[in-house]
């Protein structure tokens, strides 16, 4: 019979289908994986709201759960996605690939305020960078400028 | 809440988020194509979300809800339906009235009985914090422009019918404007038949497809 382990490690295989650099699991999308009998539970909290890799996880995690032989129910856990459920090993990922990871903590609510939070360029590590965009390629990105190595780059939003 | 008050919330978020992605391609500076691209995308998510509770209550889909009803069974407020492109200044004015308006009844909505109503509340809050820091620069930048100020004037109303009268107060208090008589919800602007025209063609054409 399978065991919640096992779904956990085949989780940990899923790559984002936006940054494939990262896993669910680094994400922080899974909240809870529950066996029972042939069935596991899934709780699950997409990143945004209008983010279209949802769709994609949920098949992906069901797929996984039926390769190990249980029947998948994968549910949207009540409680809202947070970036400071980023794991520090998808933190470090992100940063390996090319995205500044999130500002820990909760999002700024003024721009004054975001434009303050130190963000260190991923290719170079200067922290001389600022906001170009709050706004990037998917809902939960924004672009930074980095004014040492002169390249933009891509930061993860904090929510 | 019931499925009538859903389904205007959803209409609202819908109906902009598909004038906002009417942007993308050909906004004024790239950053502002990302920007309101990206705005739409959201909205539109957050739409769907309050789909998915209405149509449980109306025992149906998501999708059917936001697609198979007629224009005149929409309930979204007349502010959203306009088609403003290629005016950026009515643009700024809508989203930023948009946003300020919708964050009023947000806030009310976190505080709702039903769990289920104030947690999505509370997570699209969490999102929309980004709409209104974009909305409320671009509203400082504009704010001694004139032709800010008249679109502003003009579409004050339609704000103001978007929420419940007793939340209208507040709205006045945060913009620091005048109540005047609003534009109510319930008669619709010749601008969405042409919009559901487009945004229901291919559930129209193809009943029932998927991709």
């Amino acid at each position: 019979m399978v065991t919640a382990e096992q779904v956990w490690e085949a989780f940990a295989e899923i790559p984002d289908p936006e940054i494939p650099a990262v896993s669910l699991v680094d994400l922080g999308v899974v909240r809870d994986v529950a066996v029972e009998g042939g069935k596991v539970r899934v709780e699950f909290t997409p990143t945004f709201l209008g983010c279209p890799a949802v769709e994609v996880m949920r098949e992906q995690m069901a797929r996984r759960i039926n390769e190990l032989g249980a029947e998948a129910e994968i549910e949207i856990a009540a409680e809202g996605w947070s970036s400071d459920r980023i794991t520090p090993e998808g933190r470090r990922k992100l940063e390996e690939s090319g995205f500044a990871p999130p500002a820990p903590g909760a999002a700024p609510t003024t721009l004054l305020r975001l434009q303050k939070i130190v963000s260190r360029c991923p290719y170079c590590g200067s922290e001389d960078t600022r906001l170009e965009n709050l706004f990037g390629p998917t809902p939960c990105r924004s672009i930074r400028y980095c004014a040492s190595c002169r390249q933009p780059f891509e930061q993860f939003k904090a929510l | 809440m019931n499925a009538q008050e859903l389904l205007a919330l959803a209409d609202d978020e819908l109906i902009l988020g598909w004038r906002n992605s009417e942007w993308t391609g050909i906004a004024p500076f790239l950053e502002e194509d990302v920007a309101f691209s990206s705005i739409a995308q959201t909205e539109i998510g957050h739409a769907r979300a309050w789909y998915e509770l209405a149509a449980k209550e109306l025992g149906t889909d998501a999708d059917a809800v936001a697609f198979d009803r007629d224009p005149h069974e929409y309930r979204c407020a007349p502010l959203v339906e306009a088609r403003l492109v290629p005016d950026w200044a009515q643009t700024i004015a809508r989203h930023w009235l948009y946003e300020t308006a919708d964050s009023v009844r947000i806030q009310a909505l976190m505080n709702s009985d039903d769990p289920e109503i104030a947690g999505l509340a509370g997570k699209i809050d969490r999102e929309e914090a980004y709409h209104r820091m974009h909305a409320d620069m671009w509203a400082e930048r504009l704010r001694d422009e004139a032709r800010f100020r008249t679109a502003v004037d003009e579409l004050w109303p339609s704000a103001l019918g978007l929420l419940e009268p007793g939340q209208r107060g507040r709205l006045c208090e945060v913009t620091g404007r005048d109540p005047v008589d609003a534009v109510e919800r319930g008669e619709h602007t010749e601008e969405l038949r042409p919009l559901w025209e487009e945004m229901t063609m291919v559930r129209r054409s193809i009943p029932g497809a998927a991709w």
